[in-house]
This record gives C-alpha cells, sequence and structure tokens, in this order.
C-alpha cells in the first residue's frame, strides 16, 4: 500500500493521518502540497485530511477543491484509486465534484467536539474490510460543518445503491435521534463514490488508533487499507 | 467594469445561520421580521470593457468557485 497524504495551508490533521497510515501499512506515506500537479508513482491511496484548509473561507472546502493537485487526484479516482477524505478533506471531495452533496452548518449551530459512535454499513469495501457489517465503532468528531445535505433524488440513489458508508448511532447501535450531532441527512456520518473507490467521512478514526488516547476502533479502517492493495 | 455577484441558498434549503439571525431581530424587539435567508455578496471588478464578455466571464466564476450550485443560487448584476 503506497499512500500520499496532501496538505493544503490550514489542513491540521495530516500528521495523526501520516502516523495512522505508517502504523498500518507499514510505510510513512508521501506528503504532498496543494500545489504539486502530480501524484508520486504508483499511489495506491490519496488522503485528503482534517483541518481548515484557506481558512474555511468562501465555503468549507470550496477553494481546496479547486487546487492543482486535485486534478491528479480527480484522475486517480476515475482510473478505480483510492481516495479518503476525512472531516475537512470530505468537504474537499464534495466541493471538488468526486462526491455527491454538500456539508452545511451544523443543525444547532454549535462546533462539535466530541466522542461518536458510529454504525458500520457494509464490511465489502476497501475501506471497511476489518470491521463486521453493522458493527458499531467509537471514535471522534470535531467540526461545524458537518450537516450532509443532497437533494431527495440523490439520497434515494445513496440509499439505493448502498452508497453510506457510516451513520451516526449511540453506544447500543441506535442510529440517530439525539446520536445525530449535526442534522445530517438520514444521520449519514460518510459515503462512498458510485464504485466504492473514494469515502468521504466527517469522523476522524485516524485519532483513534492508540490505545493510550481512547481507543483504536478508528485502526479498523487503515488495516483495511493496508491490505487492499 | 464593476460587477456585483449575489449568491443565495436555494428554497427549500434549510439555512440555520438565517434562522440564527432571524431569532435574533426578534429578540431585539424589531417587528415584523417573518423570516430571514442569508446569502453572500461579491463586488468585482472586472478589466474589460465588454458587458456580454465580462457577464460570460463572471458566468464561469460563479459555475466554477462562487457558488455551490447544489445548495444555491447566483445573480449577476452588471
Amino acid at each position: 500500500m503506497k499512500a500520499a497524504v496532501v496538505v493544503f495551508p490550514g489542513s491540521n490533521r495530516e500528521g495523526d493521518m501520516a502516523r495512522a497510515l505508517t502504523q498500518a501499512t507499514g510505510r510513512a506515506p508521501s506528503m504532498l502540497w496543494h500545489a504539486d500537479h502530480e501524484l508520486p508513482a504508483g499511489t495506491d491511496l490519496v488522503v485528503l485530511p482534517g483541518g481548515f484548509s484557506y481558512g474555511d473561507y468562501l465555503r468549507c472546502g470550496a477553494i481546496a477543491g479547486r487546487a492543482a493537485i486535485m486534478d491528479a487526484v480527480r484522475a486517480h479516482a476515475a482510473r478505480g484509486g483510492l481516495v479518503l477524505g476525512v472531516c475537512n478533506g470530505f468537504q474537499i471531495l464534495c466541493e471538488s465534484g468526486l462526491l455527491p452533496g454538500v456539508l452545511m452548518r451544523n443543525a444547532n449551530l454549535r462546533f462539535v467536539c466530541r466522542m461518536q459512535h458510529l454504525k458500520v454499513e457494509r464490511n465489502d469495501t476497501a475501506f471497511t474490510r476489518q470491521y463486521a457489517k453493522g458493527q458499531t465503532i467509537e471514535v471522534c468528531i470535531a467540526h461545524g460543518e458537518g450537516n450532509y445535505e443532497a437533494d431527495d433524488a440523490t439520497i434515494d440513489r445513496l440509499e439505493g445503491e448502498g452508497l453510506v458508508a457510516f451513520r451516526y448511532c449511540d453506544s447500543a447501535g441506535n442510529v440517530g435521534g439525539e446520536a445525530n450531532p449535526n442534522g445530517s441527512r438520514n444521520d449519514i456520518a460518510g459515503i462512498y463514490s458510485d464504485r466504492r473507490n473514494v469515502l468521504g467521512l466527517m469522523p476522524h478514526p485516524e485519532n483513534l488508533i492508540d490505545a493510550l488516547v481512547g481507543g483504536t476502533d478508528g485502526r479498523g479502517l487503515f488495516e483495511s487499507l493496508a491490505s487492499a492493495a | 467594469m464593476k460587477a456585483r455577484v449575489v449568491v443565495t441558498l436555494k428554497s427549500g434549503v434549510l439555512d440555520p445561520q438565517g434562522k440564527a439571525i432571524e431569532g435574533a431581530l426578534k429578540s431585539l424587539g424589531v417587528d415584523g421580521v417573518a423570516s430571514v435567508r442569508q446569502g453572500k455578496v461579491f463586488d468585482v471588478e472586472l478589466a474589460g470593457p465588454d458587458a456580454s464578455a465580462a457577464k460570460a466571464q463572471l458566468q464561469a466564476a460563479c459555475e466554477k468557485l462562487l457558488a455551490n450550485t447544489v445548495i444555491e443560487n447566483y445573480q449577476i448584476d452588471l
């Protein structure tokens, strides 16, 4: 597994992401700059980390979504290459057209920073093989704009084609209600592209890879990726 | 040439910020406010003198960056 992490001005989770990838794959990812035009030869996975690219100016992820490196990321995804976007990375994937919909301001207008349970919707993808279908995992969230919205036709398509990756749930696995931290449609925490080679999610699995700092439920995602290529 | 681009949320898209502003106006005693929707205004200065070319450039700017057409409409005033 050869991974590359794209750093934009204002990214701040790239170090956590690199640590999680190194732990799972046994090799450090390449760190790319937003102004680069090419991915390193043989890149299997491109990761867009969390943070506040361009200070969230205009709309979260809007300017990063049009950065020079994104043409190479789009071409990589079109070839079937793996792309992971976490938090601001998810927002960038939506703004760049790699995933449908948009992340809007949290319904309660508050920045939420807390532990959060998620339900794994399916475990037959490159990102989730090391989890069980329907498994409840505990990771963390830290965002002000995580309220996933799309038009009804898009939501129907995501649901009908099994493109919802994770949903917000409580510790018992009950989806939605009080467990939905941001008002996201259908309690969506993460979605796949049509071919399931692109995943965007608001929560931070890269921060839950060490028992010393809260848990290891995030490891499954990186171990799945490590075994995917 | 000066132009103004106004970007607004499409109707039906939930606008929590507009709702909060609406509530704040009510609590300030500003009467008669039925609802508030928040948008963005861009004042753009264009180099060329040709209005139709300017309109096309601004349309491209809106489609490519200024508006997210999934949730927003835009209006160009020259």
